[in-house]
């Protein structure tokens, strides 16, 4: 149950991605080409979805649990540091570079484009080079 | 490449990814943040830790596929980026949403509904690194 309730949570996901014009970084990289060829759009996709999380999350964290688990486990930390900033900042400058990003790309997987593919094997190598990283304690780990 | 303003889709599947967001809380009491579906699945320590996480990214992969059934046209992925380019950038932004823990949607969608202090800064900081990397390919050096 919990399985198919994840299935269902990621084609809710995966619909909204494709319909709003995510993934495809052509909208995505013009939303960011003010001084070029801008296309709005993707504002309206961060309002609706800010609506409806601002809205949903209150509603659901009235309940003592979630339907599948024994407790919510969401980010309490609140402190700013450089690994936070100097990791965004990465993220932008990457998320500019290809168009795509990890949300966007998981979805778009379904298109059978080989460029998501090739998307997705480059997340995970980026992922793996931090954590490699990490244990040679070049970058420091969170947590 | 221009593209299409489309307020409405974007509007509509923000409330959806919105909505899948507020159903992985209820149903598993977790942030929806894709680079961490990632590395959750790829680097999982156990299957109770993966095999959620392979249910959501076969829901969200099934989603192109849905749309392609309803309206007989898949959702566009228009890459007007060099195939080097989704390669570097997806090593960057895989690096970046790990060290900055967190991306596109858990940042931007989950945080700020949130009202986490630290996807206030983060959301910004890779808005504004990823318009100035495409200002500076589109407009400084032309690729």
């Amino acid at each position: 149950m919990k399985l198919i309730f994840a299935g269902v949570t990621g084609l809710v996901f995966g619909i909204g991605i494709a319909l709003s014009g995510m993934m495809n970084p052509a909208k995505v990289l013009n939303f960011f080409d003010i001084a070029g060829t801008w296309d709005p759009s993707l504002a309206f996709v961060m309002g609706g979805a800010l609506m409806v999380t601002g809205l949903g999350y209150r509603l659901v964290w009235r309940r003592a649990k979630p339907l599948f688990d024994t407790a919510f486990q969401v980010p309490v930390s609140t402190h700013i540091d450089r690994n936070l900033v100097s990791g965004a900042a990465l993220f932008g400058i990457g998320w500019g570079i290809a168009g795509f990003c990890p949300g966007a790309a998981l979805p778009a997987l379904g298109t059978g484009r080989w460029e998501v593919v090739l998307f997705i094997v480059a997340v995970i190598g980026g992922l793996a080079l931090r954590r490699g990283l990490s244990r040679l304690a070049l970058v420091s780990v969170p947590q | 490449m221009e593209t299409v303003f489309t307020p409405f889709l974007s509007l509509g599947g923000g409330v959806l990814i919105g909505l899948g967001a507020v159903l992985l809380m209820l149903g598993l009491g977790r942030i929806l943040g894709a680079t961490g579906v990632i590395s959750g699945l790829v680097f999982a320590q156990s299957r109770k830790e993966a095999s959620w996480r392979v249910a959501m990214i076969i829901g969200m992969i099934l989603a192109p596929g849905l749309i392609y059934l309803v309206s007989g046209t898949m959702p566009a992925v228009d890459v007007p980026v060099s195939p080097a380019m989704i390669v570097i950038g997806g090593v960057i932004v895989g690096f970046g949403a790990s060290l900055g823990s967190g991306c596109t949607s858990g940042h931007g969608v989950c945080g700020l509904s949130r009202l986490s202090v630290r996807s206030f800064v983060a959301v910004p900081t890779f808005m504004a690194t990823a318009a100035l990397t495409v200002f500076v390919l589109r407009h400084v050096i032309g690729a």
